[in-house]
């Protein structure tokens, strides 16, 4: 089961838990685990039922062009983190 | 999408392609050594007219009237606009590529609704049949202002009792909207480890605060527009941009149209550096031509440019760092507050992201606030938000070194990032070159070199930026004189079609004189993100491959069904097609380019990427510097700038970058500063007073290039366009520290600040 | 309209006739009226060398330079350094020496380094770098614009 890595600000939604084991072979349904378990979490992460454009999704490191639909797998690492370009 | 065939941390130098590495000349240079070249401000067309915007002489001010009629009534004018004549956009966001930003933000920037937030803030604008009878026209306009106190440092705008700028924001914290209206538009934290058991274990603690100045990207050529709002309502726009996509969105979302009703042609553009990102004036002329009937063009002055576009957030920064005797790292706290300007969106999450990205450190805590301030919007500049970070984080870590009696190199060799570090904001770095970059400065023998002489020093720095990947679209065709032409979507700013065609023709087997690039319009191509980010020899390079290699298999295909084969009957070798089986029969790529007409149809190939496997950049410097002591005045002696480029495509483009970078990162580690007085306004707004340097103000600019492979390129190429800027002004104060003895905590550091830098350690009273 | 002033003079070796305002500079006419826009404004206050031009011998920033001055006058703006179809020893040692990136300060570049080697032919680094201290540029560092002047210089000697 993949890992989601809970940013420090936010663990108060998680009962302090840091990361979280969750079902799922998306990151979208990963997180729909999550909110299952602990509510509040998509609010933090979505809007108008996509990911927030300041978020982006992680997933062992490299950062996934399509969020949402990133496969994950088993040993999966998925951080949320702040989406950048650059000048 | 990618092939991956690079072994980890595997140097590629020696690595020989038969295109990519080598030095071809860039395919536009012609056009730019003879003048022909056409730049935004050379665009001309029948019935012309010429724009000129109104600006705010105030910092902060509530607009009390906007009176037009006397500038409507001037011969020569044929439209005036003001904020109103915009569509009003209400409370929508948008999501230009830059994160989500209120629409009204964006719109009130380019042309102030009720309030000015900046001096150099547009108010209205005018077309004339000259350039000469707009500038007339604007003293017409009368504008009353209630003036409000200015705020223009985030340490002041952060006060509880500070002038709000917007009554309406609402402060974001930790990804969540709260109550709090502040400046202060967003609050976020980054936590790994324990930090008070990290200190707690440290044997040496290091806590510093920091300033750095508001600076600009300082393009040489300023921002211009050309605009024709057509009688069938569609609307055609020609710039310098780095972003044709992003002027296409954001004008057609501003003038409420829809993105197919907007064409944006991007001409060659002078330089951008993230500062030409952003939209200013393309809606404006866009409403003025409606409103004239007439194309009309837009070209901001040098003033204009310095005091009402996007310079990048000057900032107050905190550093603590806790580390073993033996210089072992264990904590690190950041403190980060940086001055966005007029509305939200300061540099300061890659600020915090990259503040500490050098060191493997198990206890982390970082802290950022977006600040609102009455100086310009603030935009991207190089490594945005990097550079401020690493002048307070280098400079400690260059303290601590000292402290403890250890080679700074060794120091951070000890400490150094590596694959699999894990970032304080979560994830594990991929492959980076951070070890190597260290590792080449420690070898390098300017580090070893003797530097004799009083008052002489020498300094070193790291500095990283992230990179990025986004979207880029290329189309290839293939002539029957057996050369292609490549259309891509990405401006190029300093030699990126050549290195974009070098990679085609890597796949192809040709030279890379047989490819024609051209960047064409919106229209033309499939979305292309920013030139910006480090991005397009990395992204538009892999659509390039990609595309290349759709035309191989397609005149593969081609090459079977002329010998009568099937496909794989038919192997591609360097630029020739050969039949497999064992006879003699081949073709070049020339000759089957040839008959391509006859056999079939034409062969295009087609390829959009976003590829996920951006390659992150290290960079570093040493720099030896002699200080005047009678006059503070800082000369550079000798400067070595050292970059992990992967795979450098082209290296002297690559070298170019380096070196520019440098000295850009120069320029605002020892001159550059917005000078604002009390009432905000900039005092220092021409070429001469906002002092960048010269060619007399430097050496050579030394290159080494260090090419750790990125696994997420066919060819290991990472962006090379902006780490570079990021070292320079920690590495120049470590220098100045060496030759003098003082610690400088403040940029810019002018001669003013060196000197009372010395006559404090002498213990002058005054 | 304003009244217009007729100008007589000679760009590129061309005897050219024009109309101006008074109020306009020589880089607003080159630009605007005789599309000579291979000329640049970078500042319009003649701190960035964008719109170097060479003014009967000397370097001059068109900018500064009211259009009517130019009656009777020899200019060359970087449309007149290529020889016919023949690029200059300076301009085939920019594009070699990768000595632009963006390309929009290079004119003026070109244009001043001309003045230079035609009155020395083998300046140091020194003089090349205060001959070219009011020129701007944001990309390269200035590096390899030197090294692409010195080497054109080079290139000069050999040729004759």
């Amino acid at each position: 089961m993949p890992i989601v890595f809970i940013p420090a600000a936010m663990k108060e939604l998680t009962a302090g838990a840091a990361e979280i084991r969750v079902g799922g072979s998306t990151v979208r349904e990963a997180v729909a685990e999550l909110e299952a378990a602990y509510p509040g979490i998509r609010d933090w992460l979505f809007e108008d039922n996509r990911l927030k454009p300041n978020i982006a999704v992680a997933v062992d490191g490299v950062v996934s062009p399509i969020g949402l639909l990133q496969h994950v797998d088993e040993n999966s690492e998925v951080h949320f983190v702040a989406a950048i370009s650059g000048g | 999408m990618s092939e991956q065939s690079y072994e980890p941390n595997m140097v590629l130098s020696t690595k020989e392609f038969d295109v990519v590495g080598k030095r071809p000349l860039r395919h536009d240079g012609v056009d730019k050594v003879t003048g022909r070249a056409i730049y935004g401000a050379d665009v001309s067309m029948a019935g012309l007219m010429h724009g000129a915007v109104l600006r705010s002489p105030h910092a902060h001010a509530r607009i009390k009237s906007i009176d037009t009629s006397k500038a409507e009534a001037h011969p020569e004018v044929r439209a005036v606009v003001t904020s109103t004549d915009f569509v009003d956009p209400g409370d929508k966001a948008v999501d230009l590529g830059e994160g989500l930003t209120r629409l009204s933000y964006i719109r009130n920037n380019v042309l102030a609704l009720d309030k000015v937030l900046y001096r150099g803030h547009a108010v209205a604008a005018v077309a004339a049949a000259s350039l000469h009878d707009a500038l007339e026209a604007l003293k017409l306009i009368e504008v009353e202002y209630d003036l409000l106190p200015p705020v223009l440092t985030a340490p002041d705008a952060m006060k509880e009792d500070a002038p709000l700028l917007h009554e309406n924001l609402r402060m974001t914290e930790f990804g969540r909207p709260t109550d709090k209206v502040s400046n202060v538009s967003d609050h976020f934290r980054h936590e790994k480890g324990d930090i008070e058991q990290g200190f707690a274990e440290a044997d040496l603690i290091v806590e510093r605060e920091f300033d750095t100045s508001t600076v600009h990207q300082g393009y040489i050529e300023p921002h211009n527009t050309t605009a024709l709002w057509n009688n069938d309502d569609r609307i055609h726009i020609w710039t310098s941009t780095q972003g044709p996509f992003t002027i296409r969105d954001t004008t057609a979302a501003i003038l409420d149209k829809p993105v197919s009703q907007v064409r944006v042609t991007p001409t060659e553009i002078g330089g951008g550096f993230g500062g030409k990102i952003p939209v200013y004036i393309d809606p404006v002329a866009a409403l003025l031509s409606n409103k004239s009937g007439h194309p009309v063009k837009i070209v901001m002055s040098r003033a204009e440019v310095l005091e009402g576009t996007g310079p990048t957030p000057g900032s107050h920064l905190k550093i603590k760092m806790g580390v073993k005797s033996d210089g072992t790292m264990m904590a690190a706290q950041a403190w980060l507050a940086y001055e966005a300007g007029a509305y939200p969106g300061a540099m300061v999450v890659p600020g915090g992201m990259c503040v500490f990205a050098a060191y493997d450190i198990p206890n982390v805590t970082i802290d950022g606030y977006d600040v609102v301030v009455n100086k310009p919007s603030t935009a991207a500049y190089r490594a945005p938000g990097a550079t401020n970070a690493a002048f307070a984080t280098e400079s400690v870590v260059n303290e601590i070194a000292e402290k403890l009696g250890i080679d700074p190199l060794d120091l951070r060799l000890k400490n150094a990032s590596k694959e699999g570090t894990r970032r304080a904001d979560g994830p594990k770095f991929p492959r980076i070159g951070c070890l190597e970059v260290i590792e080449a400065m420690k070898n390098h023998p300017h580090y070893s070199a003797p530097l004799e002489g009083p008052n002489r020093g020498r300094g070193v720095a790291v500095g990283f930026w992230f990179n990025a990947g986004l979207p880029s679209a290329c189309n290839i065709a293939v002539n029957p004189d057996g050369t292609i032409t490549l259309v891509e979507g990405s401006p190029d700013i300093g030699g990126t079609r050549t290195s974009v065609a070098m990679q085609a023709a890597e796949v192809l087997g040709l030279p890379a004189e047989k490819v024609s690039p051209s960047v064409v319009d919106t229209d033309s191509v499939g979305f292309t993100a920013v030139t910006g980010g480090s991005r397009v020899t990395f992204s538009t390079g892999l659509a390039a491959i990609e595309a290349a290699r759709d035309v191989r298999e397609q005149m593969i295909q081609r090459a079977a069904k002329i010998w009568g084969v099937e496909s794989d009957g038919v192997e591609f070798r360097k630029g020739v097609f050969h039949l497999k089986n064992g006879t003699e029969n081949r073709m070049t790529f020339s000759e089957l380019a040839a008959q391509i007409a006859t056999t079939g149809d034409p062969i295009v190939g087609r390829a959009g990427v976003n590829p996920p496997g951006v390659g992150g950049s290290f960079s570093g410097n040493i720099v030896d510097v002699e200080v005047d002591p009678e006059t503070g005045k800082v000369t550079i002696l000798r400067f070595t700038a050292f970059q992990d480029a992967g795979k450098a495509i082209h290296p002297s483009y690559v070298e170019g970058q380096m070196q520019g970078g440098s000295v850009q990162g120069i320029g605002w580690a020892l001159n550059e500063e917005y000078f604002m007085n009390a009432e905000g306004k900039m005092m220092n707004s021409s070429l001469l007073d906002y002092r960048m340097p010269t060619s007399l103000d430097l050496p050579m600019i030394d290159t080494v290039i260090i090419e750790v492979a990125n696994p997420g390129h066919p060819f290991g190429a990472r962006g090379v366009g902006e780490a570079n800027i990021v070292p320079p002004p920690a590495a120049l104060a470590n220098a100045i520290n060496n030759a003098v003895g003082v610690a400088m905590n403040r940029l810019p550091m002018n001669p003013v600040a060196v000197m009372g830098a010395i006559w404090e350690k002498n213990g002058a009273t005054d | 309209m304003p009244r217009r002033v007729h100008v007589q003079t000679t760009i590129n070796g061309e005897e050219i006739d024009f109309l101006c305002e008074a109020r306009q500079s020589l880089l607003e006419v080159l630009r605007d009226v005789l599309g000579l826009t291979g000329t640049k404004e970078g500042c319009n206050d003649g701190n960035c060398g964008a719109c170097t031009v060479i003014f009967d011998g000397r370097i001059v920033t068109a900018c500064l330079v009211l259009a009517v001055e130019a009656e009777g006058k020899q200019i060359t703006t970087v449309e007149g350094i290529a020889v016919g179809r023949e690029l200059h020893s300076i301009q085939q040692c920019f594009l070699e020496g990768a000595a632009l990136q963006c390309g929009i300060c290079t004119p003026g570049f070109i244009v001043a380094a001309k003045a230079l080697l035609d009155q020395d032919n083998n300046p140091s680094e020194d003089k090349i770098r205060l001959w070219l201290a009011n020129n701007l540029c944001r990309c390269t560092g200035y590096d390899k614009i030197v090294r692409s002047v010195q080497a054109a210089a080079e290139r000069m000697q050999e040729v004759r």
